[in-house]
């Protein structure tokens, strides 16, 4: 208990501080751009959208502390200001819209990934200089060095557009009515599949190399040994006692990764017009909209944090040493 | 493997011994001699990337080899042009990554205490950030340019770096050579610098390589995103115009191959030569062929465990 607290508290530091880096970027850089955005904007928009920005980034005469705390308070609240680009629509429900998708699309393709990679690793350890240890770490490897979103976009030309097998874009056709009907899951699967399987493709090999290389030291233990000189199936060996333990780093990992995936299918998500945070950064990023820019950072944020303190719980699980530690 | 060779494993010089030896490393050092080469000396015979040459997205031919892409310019001689910003961003990212991580890291490591404490936590926050939004977010308040896109993806990319070297240091900072310098009465300075450092050169070589990758990775999806400066011929920005001018769905994909190609051969040719190091550096890789080729030439399969063997 006292270790999830501790990590809790860890993650309660973090997301503050990307609280303050949110308040203090734009106000650190040169020629305070918040100025120069509202000098920008003037005649473009009317006066309630720059008196709403102004409020957004807290640009009030009050002083810097102030200011700070204000912005705090309005997070808390989960007011995130307003959008530019989609004016007069707050940060919060334009976000909301792209959230689910993202997470749909990042996390099914990170769990698929990790549960190949893994047992791929396991494989190739337990036989060695077979065919999973051989030629498929280098394969993966080099799959692995392609940018996620150019890789996306070879498979959209390949599979989509030349053969025609994917369809080129979107979270569910045009004509198919969003619901839990058997008809809509299967289209935005459909739709999910190709985005998904670029991602699993680029990750997978890191999964691989890492459950591998802790599999082999562990697999030279003594208990592993011991496990096999007492006639244990192999099946259990490998698996319970060897894959268990091995286990450990690839969890640890799991947790940093999440952040980089996340980084990568916002750029795949951009190729396949898929509906999620990282289209709407773009859009936010291409129309200057630095609060909707901020809110999603914010956010991408915050779900990475969250997904770390489960990371934290499985490990406490699969790990017992954490558990007398606490106590 | 001999005294004499590993007393030499440890110092500069086994570096370009390792290459030689292993097929990985060298491939992969072929690989990056060939790109530095073309970034170095290819802009001088490749011609003004910029300059239109022709009918907008033709097919590759004799006259462009990779055809031209939305704005009629050659595709060959901006993937030419581009591999010197590329690599230039990358490798110097690479480098900037590595000394600030070690910055962080060792002095986290050396001092202990509070100081460790307080830096542990700061760099632990820094990896526990997503970064590419990070990186997105204050890219999009800078003016646009290579070096815009190199300070973001240091500030963004520090931290996992610190993270091992802190380990490293902690690691070192126990051996009796350091206790005996201590006793010895070396300043600090002489101790970081002499002892310890020097000590982490293998570490920090592999560090330099695996933030390269990390580097030019990065930039590329930066520039694709449009955080770059447009108007330059970048890797990124080339993959930027593929997308914008719909490069996929007029089927013209001679625009986006080439570029990702080449971000994906330096890519792999960096984690060969890493991995290729490993081999050379890491004793338990080492010890583990010496057992094997002492099986093999006693006509016994190897087994699956990695034996812990004096040296024959």
């Amino acid at each position: 208990m006292h270790y999830l607290l501790r990590r809790l508290g860890f993650y309660l530091l973090a997301a503050w501080a990307a609280l303050t880096i949110n308040f203090f970027l734009p106000r650190l850089m040169p020629g305070d751009p918040a100025s120069t955005l509202f000098a920008r904007f003037k005649g473009k928009l009317d006066p309630a959208a720059i008196e709403a920005l102004r409020a957004t980034f807290g640009l009030t005469d009050a002083p810097l502390w102030r200011q700070y705390l204000t912005s705090l308070g309005h997070v808390l609240q989960g007011d995130l200001g307003v959008s530019i680009a989609y004016f007069p629509s707050p940060v919060a429900e334009v976000i909301g819209t792209g959230l689910g998708w993202t997470l749909f699309l990042a996390g099914s393709a990170v769990i698929v990934s990790f549960a190949i990679g893994t047992l791929l690793g396991v494989v190739a350890a337990w036989w060695r200089r077979g065919w999973a240890d051989s030629w498929l770490p280098s394969t993966l490897i080099f799959v692995g060095a392609f940018p996620y979103f150019w890789l996306a976009m070879a498979a959209l030309y390949v599979l989509g557009f030349t053969l025609g097998w994917f369809p080129l874009g979107h979270a569910y056709s045009d004509d198919a009515v969003p619901g839990w009907t058997w008809a809509f899951t299967a289209d935005v699967l459909r739709h999910a599949a190709l985005p998904m399987t670029t991602i699993v493709l680029v990750t997978l090999g890191g999964w691989l190399l890492t459950m591998r290389n802790t599999m082999i030291s562990l697999l030279g233990s003594d208990y592993v040994n011991l496990a096999r000189a007492k006639g244990l199936p192999s099946a259990q060996v490998a698996l319970r006692y060897a894959a268990r333990n091995a286990l450990l780093p690839s969890v640890t990992g799991f947790g940093m990764a999440l952040g980089f995936v996340l980084g990568g299918s916002l750029l795949t998500e951009i190729v396949f017009s898929y509906p999620g945070q990282g289209y709407l950064l773009v859009q936010a990023v291409r129309a200057q909209d630095y609060p909707l820019m901020q809110g999603i950072f914010l956010v991408i944020t915050l779900a990475v944090l969250g997904t770390n303190w489960l990371v934290d719980l499985i490990y406490l699980w699969l790990d017992p040493r954490t558990r007398d530690a606490g106590s | 493997m001999s005294r004499a060779d590993a007393t030499q494993a440890t110092g500069l010089g086994a570096w370009a011994h390792a290459i030689r030896r292993d097929r990985k490393a060298l491939s992969g050092a072929i690989i990056l001699a060939v790109f530095a080469l073309v970034g170095i000396a290819g802009p001088w015979f490749a011609g003004d990337p910029s300059a239109l040459v022709g009918v907008p997205l033709q097919p590759p031919s004799g006259a462009h080899w990779l055809g031209t892409n939305g704005q009629g310019q050659d595709v060959l001689a901006q993937l030419i042009a581009g591999t010197r910003v590329s690599l230039a961003v990358g490798f110097g990212v690479g480098l900037a990554v590595v000394l600030l991580g070690a910055l962080v890291g060792v002095t986290a490591g050396y001092f202990g205490d509070r100081v460790d404490a307080l830096l542990s936590v700061f760099s632990n926050v820094f990896l526990v950030l997503p970064g590419l939004p990070l990186a997105i977010v204050i890219a999009a308040y800078l003016p646009s340019g290579p070096f815009t896109v190199a300070l973001v993806l240091t500030l963004t990319g520090w931290a996992w770096n610190a993270r091992v070297l802190r380990a490293q240091t902690l690691a070192l900072r126990r051996r009796d050579f350091v206790a005996a310098a201590v006793v010895a009465g070396e300043s600090e300075w002489r101790l970081l610098l002499v002892e310890i450092v020097p000590n982490m050169l293998s570490v920090l070589v592999a560090q330099v390589i695996g933030s390269t990758v990390y580097a030019i990775g990065a930039q590329v999806g930066l520039e694709f995103l449009g955080l770059g400066d447009v108007a330059r011929v970048t890797w990124g920005t080339m993959l930027y115009w593929a997308q914008n001018d719909a490069a996929l769905l007029t089927g013209s994909w001679w625009t986006f191959v080439p570029p990702g190609l080449c971000v994906a051969l330096v890519g792999f040719a960096l984690t060969m030569l890493n991995s290729g190091f490993d081999e050379i550096t890491n004793p338990r890789l080492q010890l583990e062929r010496v057992w094997r080729a002492f099986l093999e030439r006693r006509g016994v399969p190897a087994g699956r465990s990695t034996p812990v063997v004096r040296e024959p």
